[in-house]
Order: structure tokens, then C-alpha cells, then sequence
């Protein structure tokens, strides 16, 4: 598998070299890095190249990398039937800074950008049409974004004065606790306070 | 048995439990089920009180609309098939909440659906009762510190009967519904 992708890679880098700025193979998927401008013509590479052949768009991911001034990596993941390889292609983008969308080249693209709209807040350009796709209806904010608490900002309750459901600022009766699962005699060294300096 | 062309084919002989000093079905001698069939054999009909009948009535034709949001409603389709067979207890399944009694809330409820669910428990007739099933739909469960899920379908609407579980088991939901006939035969009224 790893001498196919690598081959595959090397072609890439051989054929269509300036549109990629890395190609690395590790865990044995391969993986290329784009920038915006250039994304639109290596999936048209990708899919309609003969020895590519990625006719399958399986999804697009977003990632939120907060300390990064680019904070976000969207990334493509194609299928390609007739070599039965997958590929993996990143593209770094900001928070109001858009990527060309691949609904033209595939159209399965559509509801994965919606969601990444959705979920991150990416944007992209030439959508036919870019709206919330799983959140509530009216929903603000971004979820997956690290900067997004888990338990949001609005919960629901169904008012019997106004005989509907409202909305209304979240009020947890027990904060979140993380718990620590793992075993006290194999897992964490807890030192009880004071205990450190017994040992001295 | 064995087909052959030159036997005829019978059905064979019936295998129920059969009480070997009447020869009769077990049960078929029963004195209160007994006295009923005499009393319909003399008169023709019966005499009750106006609230055992409604009673009667209500705990034995709980049409149940089917609100099944997860993977709880996988649960709640194997209480209503053979092997659990809801049915027997008169508990029948409802595709419209206009011609339902009981509504089986099963499993997440998110905020989204919130709107959606109150809608159609509004649709339902009086006198209604809604059974929450599974984690989710009692408390969150898993998914209670999430920005999205109700942290309880009790926020939404009133609950009858809460069967803990994730998913509970067909069985238990079963108990859940035998509870629920139970509580309409407690209360009683026709007023509820």
C-alpha cells in the first residue's frame, strides 16, 4: 500500500508540482498540503487525471488550531475506486479569510461545506448556498470551534404562560466534572498535599 | 410427519397446555370467567360501575404514537414485535398523534426537535400520558452538558412514566407500559 501512495505521490509532484506545496505519506495515508487559490485546480487534477481517478469525494473536516493566526485546516478527503486509494488534502484558512468551494468540481461537496460552515465558521465562495446545515434554527456561534464551551449558551423549556418553547441562558444545576478513570494503583501518582515532604 | 402422494395431509393434533383431568385448556374452568359466560349466557349482558368500565376501556386500547429519535427506538419497535408482543395488553402502535393516548418519547431529545415534539404532543386527545424512555430523554444522559440536547423531555412536556436504561431493554419498557396501565387504573377518574 505505502509503495502505491508513495509512486502516487512522486507522480503528483512530478505532474502538477506547483499546485501542491507538500505531499508526505505517514500512517499509511498520504497527505498533501494546498493553499486556497490553488484547491480547486488539483481536485480537478485529482478527479480528472487517468491515473488519479479520485471520482469519490468522501467528506470534508474542519480543524480549529486557535494559536495559529491561520486558525483553521479544512480538510478534503477523496477516494479513488480504481487505484482503491484514498487521499487526504489540507488547506490552512482564517476565520474570515474564503476557500473556494468544490461544488463545481463535486457536487457531494455541498452539504460537507455547509456543515464545516456550520461547525467552524469557514467560509467558502462560490456556494450556491451557504447556510446552517445541523444546528437549531436562529443558532449562534460556532460549536466545534475551541473557543465554543461545550454547554453552549442557550437551553430550551416549553413555557406553559406563553404556550411555546423558549429559549433562556444556560443554568446547570451541577457544573461539569471531569472524571479521572484511571486506576488509583496503576494509573495517576496522587501526592496528597504535605505528603512530598514526608518523603525528604 | 412425512408427505407422501398415498396419505392425506391433517394438521396434527394441538399442542397446548392442556390440563390432563378435564382435558380441557388450562384456565377454561376459571370460576370469575366462568360466572361472566353465565351471566352473559342468561341475560345478554353485563353490569359494572360507569369508572371500572372506562377504566376498562382506557388501560386496554392505549394506542401509542411512536416518537422514536434514536437509537431507543429500536427498542421501542421490539416491545411492539412478537417476542415482546405489546399488543396482548392492548397496547397497539399509532402513526398519527391525533388518534393516540400515549406518546413514547425515545431517545435524544435535542433543541431543534424541542418545537416539533411540544407540536405534536399538542395535536394528541385528552386524556394523554407520555412515557420517556432511555437516559436521554429523562435527563440528557450522555449528552447533558451538550449545547444542543434538552436536558430532559420533562422540559418540554409532562411525563407519566420514566424508564431509566440506555437504550432500556424492550422488556423494560414493557414494565414501563404495564406501570403506566396501572397508574391510569390508580387515578381512576374520568376528570384527570
Amino acid at each position: 500500500m505505502s509503495e502505491a501512495l508513495n509512486a502516487l505521490a512522486t507522480y503528483i509532484r512530478e505532474t502538477r508540482g506547483a499546485l501542491i506545496s507538500d505531499a508526505t505519506v505517514s500512517f499509511g495515508e498520504l497527505t498533501l498540503t494546498a493553499t486556497a487559490d490553488n484547491l480547486i485546480a488539483l481536485l480537478t487534477f485529482l478527479r480528472d487525471d487517468a491515473r488519479c481517478g479520485f471520482v469519490n469525494f468522501t467528506d470534508i473536516c474542519g480543524v480549529d488550531w486557535p494559536q495559529r493566526p491561520d486558525r483553521f485546516d479544512v480538510v478534503y478527503h477523496l477516494l479513488s475506486p480504481k487505484q482503491n486509494l484514498r487521499i487526504r488534502i489540507k488547506v490552512a484558512t482564517g476565520e474570515d479569510q474564503p476557500v473556494p468551494s468544490a461544488c463545481a468540481v463535486y457536487p457531494g461537496a455541498d452539504w460537507f461545506e455547509r456543515e464545516a460552515y456550520d461547525m467552524y465558521g469557514i467560509l467558502f465562495t462560490g456556494h450556491p448556498d451557504l447556510r446552517r446545515i445541523l444546528t437549531d434554527y436562529g443558532f449562534e456561534g460556532y460549536p466545534l470551534r475551541k473557543d465554543f464551551p461545550t454547554t453552549g449558551f442557550v437551553e430550551v423549556r416549553y413555557d406553559d404562560e406563553a404556550k411555546r418553547v423558549v429559549y433562556e441562558p444556560v443554568e446547570l444545576k451541577q457544573e461539569f466534572r471531569n472524571f479521572d478513570f484511571m486506576s488509583p494503583w496503576e494509573g495517576t501518582d496522587y501526592v496528597l498535599p504535605g505528603d512530598e515532604k514526608a518523603k525528604q | 410427519m412425512e408427505l407422501t402422494s398415498s396419505t392425506t395431509l391433517v394438521a396434527p393434533r394441538a399442542k397446548g397446555i392442556v390440563d390432563p383431568s378435564t382435558g380441557k385448556p388450562i384456565g377454561s374452568n376459571d370460576k370469575f370467567f366462568g360466572e361472566i359466560n353465565n351471566e352473559l349466557a342468561d341475560k345478554g349482558f353485563l353490569v359494572t360501575s360507569t369508572d371500572e368500565l372506562i377504566n376498562w376501556a382506557r388501560t386496554g386500547s392505549l394506542m401509542w404514537m411512536t416518537f422514536g429519535l434514536a437509537c431507543c427506538a429500536v427498542e421501542m419497535m421490539q416491545m411492539s414485535m412478537p417476542r415482546y408482543d405489546a399488543e396482548r395488553f392492548g397496547f397497539a402502535p399509532r402513526a398519527s398523534p391525533r388518534q393516540s393516548d400515549v406518546m413514547i418519547v425515545a431517545g435524544t431529545l435535542t433543541n431543534k426537535m424541542a418545537p416539533a415534539l411540544r407540536k405534536v404532543y399538542d395535536q394528541m386527545p385528552e386524556p394523554r400520558y407520555v412515557i420517556s424512555m432511555g437516559s436521554c430523554a429523562n435527563g440528557g444522559g450522555y449528552y447533558h452538558y451538550s449545547y444542543s440536547v434538552v436536558r430532559g423531555c420533562d422540559r418540554v412536556v409532562p411525563v407519566d412514566i420514566y424508564v431509566p436504561g440506555c437504550p432500556p431493554t424492550a422488556e423494560a419498557l414493557l414494565y414501563g407500559v404495564l406501570l403506566l396501565q396501572k397508574k391510569i387504573r390508580r387515578t381512576g377518574t374520568i376528570e384527570r
